[in-house]
């Protein structure tokens, strides 16, 4: 007879159980998909061997679409129908992207999120950025030979809500499930910290292609705090080719170059900028579609004065991190240096000055974020094993505040606070018989509500009439470790109900991505009640899976009666999975809910109990 | 749930209902609490279980956030002990304090109005001791002497410390762009 195996819920039972997760770095310029195998993390490449995808989406005038490598090349053939840097664009409106002018696109401003027309129709860059998703999806399931259970997909610390959400979004409509959305910096973190056993206080210092973090943590025991992060979420590596496209343009004195001879240019100044890293002078002969030539020579000192101003401008959210931190930067123990953009000796220098020591470049700046995100997307998986008993403890970057009087913010949730984390505010009327009230939700630290992100605006209707000030309104933000925020209001006083719940969204609804699900490519000849079925049975397996191992563990905290309404509530949940109405297994899923709740409860109880029965960390499993 | 909800935060965190706090020990208690509520934990299994481990990772993180702030926690403490801190209807401080504000106000009114980072830095310093000390003075109140209204009379001049403190640094991020 078989052992009665007793497994930990989040501890892997037996290795043909391993449950198939990956971590994913979704880049401005590259992008990478990683997993752990057999304890180890690792780059999955394509066929060709090739780990890095670049971001690049082209779409064919015969509906085809072809992302990376292939489409990275024909950027200068068409331009238009080439989306590079598409993580740029995510969750923000046109004015808010920087050097439009410069880029070969024909945008359409929309409310919310700008989009891209092109041959294919117009695209979002959540739709852009679904391909990249979809192509290192294929390619993981492809290498690990089966579906993925879900993914870790990583983002700059210092995206907002909106960026967040529409990243989320593009995983949904790739077909990924999303375990969480990891900071950049912290994914860089797990795999230097737990590559080097480090413990102490260490800066991450996160120049990627288009966006700029700064991460101050706290390693101990396992333990991976994030103290404080700042950064720049329009600023990167693009920006350091784009002042050398500007200076060889300047240089070469030529007519203002058409759409595709600045594709050109540009990828010209990447190279240039990727070969002064390790020679003195770079080379630059080129001739135009315009029959122009460009033949010029750019130095490394030149390279590095024309991008002072860029260096310089990274170091003001390293002063702001620290300072929100309480630390100087002689208290930093080692600075992790992580996007290729690390490379120029420009920035080494700079870094290597602030902080009075040379920063740590012993692991690829290209592939330790999905790394990170590797480890972090098994552990969640549900693959933890013994020696990953670590945890993440990461912090909202920015403010989250309402609007007040006058256009003024007052701030809610602070910056740099732990996640989850939930705050409430009160209001009242000021008119008798006030009954509907307005709020407006934004992000950001400037006093103004001009001056910041415009989350979502929603009224809270049904208020009892009184007199003025007599209604309490509660607001409550509560923010998930994903960094996502939902926001409700009550009326406190009356007892008469009238609440509402928002989760921002940023120009696509729920409804545009079931339908962008349902036209998908991908999805063309998918059944959608089929689909729903086997979603709502993996779910029910998930449930009962659970179920079986909570039981295994803390079947005592149970007597007869209620073990055997237990036993029998997944007897009936196994038998409605077997079934093919996913309506009726959805009921049954959420009716298990209910029948399993208390013991639910009193399992949290028990454990947080023997958290503080004088446990080290490392002796506490869950 | 079993646990009740409204369990004030010492006992959830398994520490004495005192002012005094090693922080070491409180941080220790969080990270073991955390390391069993935190919704990571709970990534793989079923919604009902993450919503719940969302609440509870909430809850302490709120409670050491109250805990480890000597203001919050002072705040705390009073408001577990019954005593009202007051702090929309009693503003009658004496006048001593008040001129002493005023005098602080104008320093950094000044520094911020001539854009001076190294004046505005100097009053940051300042501030930190000056509040050090108002923060001893607590500590003996509630712990030592049990004066709990002068501690409510103390917690009210930290607040204002607190306060300018907190509009120093606002200059400081504003002057720096």
């Amino acid at each position: 007879m078989a052992l009665l195996q007793i497994a930990e819920p989040g501890m892997s039972t037996e290795p043909h159980k391993h449950r198939l997760a990956v971590g994913i770095d979704l880049g401005t310029t590259n992008s990478l998909v990683a997993s752990v195998r057999n304890g180890i993390a690792v780059c999955l490449p394509d066929e060709s061997g090739r780990t890095m995808l670049p971001s690049v989406v082209r779409y064919h005038v015969d509906g085809s679409t072809e992302t990376g490598l292939g489409a990275l090349k024909a950027q200068a053939t068409d331009p238009r129908n080439t989306i590079v840097s598409a993580k740029r664009f995510m969750g923000r409106g046109l004015k808010d992207v920087a050097h439009v002018e410069a880029m070969p696109y024909d945008f359409e401003d929309g409310p919310g999120m700008v989009r891209l027309r092109t041959v294919q129709g117009v695209k979002s860059p959540v739709e852009v950025s679904a391909e990249i998703l979809r192509v290192l999806r294929v390619r993981a399931e492809a290498s690990l030979g089966g579906r993925l259970v879900g993914v870790v997909i990583t983002v700059p610390a210092y995206f907002d809500d909106a960026q967040r959400q529409a990243t989320k979004d593009a995983a949904r409509l790739a077909g990924l499930d999303v375990l969480r959305l990891l900071n950049e910096p912290t994914a860089a973190a797990v795999a230097y910290g737990l590559d080097n056993a480090a413990e102490g206080v260490y800066a991450v210092y996160d120049l990627g292609g288009g966006t700029f973090d700064l991460s101050i943590l706290k390693l101990s025991r396992g333990v991976f705090e994030v103290l404080s992060t700042n950064g720049d979420a329009a600023l990167g590596g693009d920006d350091f080719d784009h002042r050398l496209f500007c200076s060889i343009l300047e240089r070469a004195d030529i007519d203002p170059p058409s759409l595709e001879d600045a594709r050109r240019l540009q990828m010209k100044a990447r190279e240039v900028k990727e070969l002064l890293t390790s020679c003195e002078e770079a080379p630059i002969h080129l001739r135009l579609g315009s029959g122009e030539l460009v033949d010029v020579v750019v130095t490394r000192n030149e390279f590095a004065d024309m991008t002072r101003h860029l260096v310089q401008k990274t170091l003001t959210p390293v002063r702001k991190a620290l300072r929100d931190a309480g630390l100087t930067p002689e208290e930093i123990k080692g600075v992790v240096m992580v996007g290729g953009a690390t490379r120029m000796p420009q920035i080494q220098r700079a870094v290597a000055a602030f902080f009075g020591q040379e920063p740590l470049t012993n692991l690829d700046p290209d592939k330790v974020v999905a790394l990170g995100a590797a480890m972090q997307a098994n552990v969640l998986a549900g693959n933890r094993a013994e020696q990953d008993d670590w945890l993440l403890l990461d912090v909202i970057p920015l403010s989250l505040g309402l609007e007040t009087m006058g256009g003024l913010v007052e701030k809610v949730v602070p910056r740099n606070s732990t996640l989850p984390i939930a705050r409430a505010q009160e209001f009242t009327t000021f008119k008798d018989g006030q009954t509907a009230m307005a709020f407006h939700v934004v992000q950001g630290e400037r006093e103004l509500v001009a001056d910041c992100r415009s989350l979502a605006r929603f009224e809270l209707r049904g208020i009892p009439p009184m007199v003025a000030g007599a209604a309490r309104i509660r607001v409550t933000f509560q923010v998930d470790a994903d960094g996502l925020l939902s926001v409700s209001a009550r009326e406190m006083s009356s007892g008469v109900e009238a609440s509402v719940l928002v989760k921002p969204s940023y120009g696509l609804s729920d409804d545009e991505i079931a339908e962008m699900l349902k036209s998908g490519v991908e999805h063309a000849g998918d059944d959608m009640v089929l689909r729903a079925l086997r979603e709502q049975q993996v779910e029910a397996e998930r449930v009962i899976e659970a179920a079986e191992q909570a039981l295994a563990k803390d079947g005592h905290l149970l007597d007869a009666d209620e073990r055997a309404g237990i036993d029998a509530a997944v007897a009936r949940l196994r038998e409605l999975r077997a079934g093919s109405d996913h309506r009726a297994i959805k009921s049954g899923i959420d009716a298990f809910a209910r029948a399993t709740d208390e013991f639910a409860a009193r399992r949290m109880d028990n454990s947080i109990r023997s958290a503080l029965a004088g446990h080290k960390v490392d002796e506490l499993e869950l | 749930m079993s646990i009740d909800p409204t369990q004030d935060y010492f006992s959830l965190f398994g520490l004495q209902r005192t002012y005094a706090m090693d922080e070491a020990v409180l941080e220790a208690a969080w990270h073991r609490l955390q390391s069993q509520v935190h919704p990571d934990r709970y990534a793989h299994l079923p919604d009902v279980d993450k919503r719940r481990a969302m609440q509870w990772a909430t809850r302490v993180n709120e409670g050491f956030r109250t805990l480890k702030k000597p203001l919050a926690r002072a705040r705390y403490l009073l408001e577990l002990a019954g005593v009202d801190v007051g702090v929309e209807t009693n503003t009658a401080m004496s006048p001593e304090f008040l001129m002493e504000q005023m005098e602080w106000r104008e320093a950094v009114e000044e520094a911020r109005a001539a854009a001076e980072v190294e004046e505005l830095e100097q009053l940051h310093v300042r501030l930190l001791h000056h509040a050090r000390d108002v923060r001893a003075e607590l500590g003996r109140q509630i712990d030592v002497d049990h004066d709990l209204a002068g501690a409510a009379d103390t917690v009210r001049r930290l607040m204002f410390i607190e306060k300018l403190q907190h509009e120093i640094d606002e200059a400081l991020l504003a002057l720096e762009g």
